[in-house]
């Protein structure tokens, strides 16, 4: 209802008129007559993180486990800069975060007062949109829209910028209304004849496949349903991004494993040889591609996409189709049901069997080892004692990331948290705890590299503060894995620090924090550890003590194609020092 | 794009496909609020996008709605991308490609006029001919003494650079560009 109010009251009450239950952030002087409100107030649960960038992750990783907005709220000057990382990281992956940032009063804004920065100036190139707010009769609005523009279309982040003088004002609430934004709308259903046309190409197709990503986590239930519903009626094999993982079962039968640089063999080649390809919310990354110029050469290509600036980006496709993935995929189900198409099984036998003599390739084997632990090793085991429980895993980047996606089997979506396009090291711990707010009961574990964990570990502080139960899962091989694997592929091995030779004792570190620490480094005492772990109600950090030099294999190395993978077995030194070119060594 | 390449031996001995790149004027219809021109600015910039000309004006008063017109080069699908991500800022109501809009209606360009304000100054036959040439070019005077003129010219990009060329040795000292601005022709807006 409409209500005089201050500037700060308005903050709250669209917050809890958008439905939002809450908020991580951190206070300073730009903001607190906003936290003065929060404090009056019980229906929004605000979590103080430890680091801004925490709070960012936290949100994202509430979100992206909820598939609601995640709050955010911090001050001016280093309290925006500090976020800049975790809205590019939510910018990259389509994570619809609203950040809330102080600013110094008006009258002071372009005089290098304390704690100022330009916070929408910064903020611009890693937000969907950004707002700097200069009139308490603009603040309502402003706060509504931008949780509309944050969740609609292809979800991102969004800053609200406000002025501590703006959060004194008083003017007059307006709760949010259901006008149209007069410039943005974004478009949901697909032109029906391009999608007809897609049904019909998948119909005739001998070598189908289906290349999903985020963008059907993002479209929500309906849309994975729907996805599990045309992979079966169409009978295709389906492999997914990074991002995509969950959207489709990974004990599905059609599952063929994940794609792209440390993907499976049979879904690389299944992507190199198919003749249509049906792109549903994934954008052709690098990573996905390799090669772009050999890149599927002999597919009719599809694109479904939300965003109209995703389509013909990198990859030139035959038909795209704008819109949101549940909306598309239900009319293609639709279609292919009053089409009259069947599952053709006998047309497909030869795809089938031909990705059968890939599979057989086993392109994730790895050497199994009785005294140590292969790190590989380790995920199964985590997997194998999570199964049948309500599990969120969260990761930070590197090896370990790789061989979490490659070894953990996601049945549903919204159950993996990790940061794909930025590679942000440092995600994993806050995203877990943002994922730990929503859900209580549920299982959050970050997997984590030694060497990401320390780049935001403070917040199992936090952790400890709220009860969260995080657990801290470290494949502990005293490298930055990732680097090191690259050194070793493009740089004649010098290893040039990627080694960690003081890191801290983990077990003595969590109970530093007032936490549980686990330490293990024999593959016999793995799954007696992993149970203490998981029964512990209290953030726990697991140092798993892995072999040293274990490398992620599959690889498409920099500069390749789909169909010259390196694969574990043949990777030996002399493979691996040969596997990347002159030119490739430029690439990323 | 693909078929070619399917035989070459490795990814380092591949003949580059490149596509031409080609000269595009865009109009876009963007709210007339702070910040909206480094929106657009800043997508050029971080995309590695090319900006030949940029105008902005409001057009709307009433609506508060700015006109930017965009002269930039690119291949055909960078100039794709280019309106879809200025089509993604969410202040942008539409993106024109008039170029595009051109070829569709059988013209060769939209209509596109630059005007420049260009101060010669020299005296004796030097003079004279700068004059002369003002004349031909259909240039007006618009400030004068002894020593200078200020010509002001307005035409399509291709006659202003001509004119300035012509202009440097009868003692140019500094020109003022407005950029490109542009319609469709017909009766119709975009």
């Amino acid at each position: 209802m409409k209500r005089e109010m201050t500037g700060a009251e308005m903050v709250l009450q669209a917050l809890k008129d958008q439905g939002v239950k809450h908020v991580f952030g951190y206070p300073g002087g730009a903001v607190l007559p906003i936290y003065d409100e929060i404090i009056q107030q019980d229906d929004i649960e605000h979590v103080l993180v430890r680091h801004e960038q925490g709070a960012g992750h936290a949100a994202e990783g509430y979100a992206r486990s909820t598939g609601k907005p995640g709050v955010v709220l911090v001050t001016s000057g280093p309290g925006a800069t500090n976020m800049v990382t975790a809205l590019t990281d939510a910018l990259l992956d389509s994570i619809p975060l609203v950040c809330i940032t102080g600013q110094v009063p008006t009258h002071l804004i372009g005089s290098d007062a304390f704690q100022e920065c330009d916070t929408v100036g910064i903020t611009r190139p890693c937000t969907k949109h950004n707002w700097l707010v200069k009139r308490i009769e603009d603040l309502p609005r402003i706060l509504h829209e931008a949780f509309y523009v944050a969740t609609t279309g292809r979800p991102g982040p969004v800053v609200i910028d406000v002025p501590k003088d703006i959060q004194f004002a008083t003017g007059i609430y307006e709760p949010p209304t259901n006008i149209a934004h007069k410039s943005y709308r974004p478009k949901v259903k697909g032109d029906i004849e391009a999608i007809r046309h897609a049904v019909e190409l998948l119909a005739r197709a001998k070598k189908p496949i289906l290349y999903t990503g985020g963008g059907v986590v993002n479209s929500g239930p309906a849309a994975t349903q729907l996805l599990r519903e045309l992979v079966q009626l169409t009978g295709a094999p389906i492999t997914s991004t990074l991002m995509g993982l969950g959207a489709y079962p990974a004990s599905g039968k059609q599952w063929l494993g994940m794609l792209g640089m440390h993907g499976t063999y049979e879904a690389n080649m299944a992507m190199h040889d198919c003749d249509v390809m049906i792109c549903i919310g994934a954008r052709f990354d690098d990573r996905i591609t390799g090669r772009l110029d050999a890149f599927s050469p002999k597919s009719f290509k599809v694109h479904i996409d939300i965003d109209p600036s995703s389509i013909n980006k990198t990859v030139k496709v035959d038909i795209p189709i704008i819109g949101d993935v549940a909306h598309v995929l239900e009319d293609m189900v639709r279609l292919w049901r009053t089409g009259g198409h069947k599952l053709d099984a006998a047309g497909l036998k030869g795809w089938w069997e031909q990705i059968d003599r890939w599979r057989v390739r086993n392109s994730l084997a790895y050497r199994p080892s009785d005294d140590i632990i292969m790190p590989q090793y380790a995920i199964q085991r985590l997997y194998e004692a999570t199964k049948g429980r309500k599990t969120f895993v969260s990761t930070e980047v590197g090896q370990h990331q790789m061989w979490a996606a490659q070894f953990f089997g996601f049945e549903a979506p919204n159950r993996w948290l990790t940061s794909g396009g930025l590679g942000t090291m440092g995600y994993g711990l806050p995203a877990a705890i943002g994922a730990q707010v929503a859900h209580p009961d549920a299982l959050c574990i970050d997997i984590a590299g030694d060497a990401s964990i320390l780049m935001n570990i403070q917040e199992m502080s936090t952790a400890v503060q709220f009860g969260l139960p995080v657990k801290v899962f470290i494949l502990n091989n005293q490298y930055m894995g990732m680097v090191r694997q690259w050194q070793q592929l493009l740089h004649g091995n010098r290893l040039s620090h990627s080694y960690m030779d003081s890191l801290p004792d983990f077990v003595k570190l969590a109970e530093a924090f007032g936490g549980h620490g686990i330490i293990v480094d024999k593959p016999g005492d793995l799954d007696g550890a992993i149970q203490e772990m998981i029964e512990t109600p209290k953030p726990v950090i697991f140092d798993c003590r892995v072999a040293n030099l274990a490398n992620c294999f599959p690889m498409i190395p920099s500069g390749k194609a789909h169909n010259e993978m390196l694969l574990p077995d043949e990777a030996n030194d002399e493979a691996v020092a040969k596997a990347i070119g002159a030119a490739g060594k430029a690439l990323v | 794009m693909n078929a070619q390449n399917l035989n070459a031996p490795s990814a380092y001995f591949m003949a580059e496909v490149v596509e031409p790149v080609e000269s595009h004027t865009l109009s876009v219809l963007v709210d007339n609020e702070p910040g909206v021109l480094a929106r657009v600015i800043g997508l050029f910039s971080g995309r590695g996008y090319n900006i030949d000309s940029l105008t902005v004006s409001e057009t709307e008063h009433e609506k508060h709605l700015s006109r930017i017109t965009i002269v930039t080069t690119g291949t055909p699908m960078v100039i794709e991308q280019i309106h879809h991500q200025l089509e993604r800022l969410v202040p942008v109501h539409r993106v024109t490609n008039l170029t595009v809009e051109a070829r569709r209606r059988n013209f060769e360009k939209p209509l596109e006029r630059e005007l420049a304000l260009i101060k010669v100054a020299g005296i004796g036959e030097k003079r004279l001919e700068a004059l002369r040439l003002a004349d031909a070019f259909r240039a007006t005077v618009i400030d004068a003494t002894a020593e200078h003129f200020v010509f002001e010219i307005t035409g399509r990009t291709n006659k202003v650079e001509q004119f300035i060329a012509i202009l440097k040795p009868l003692g140019l000292v500094e020109v003022s560009r407005s950029g490109v601005a542009a319609l469709q022709r017909g009766p119709e807006g975009i």
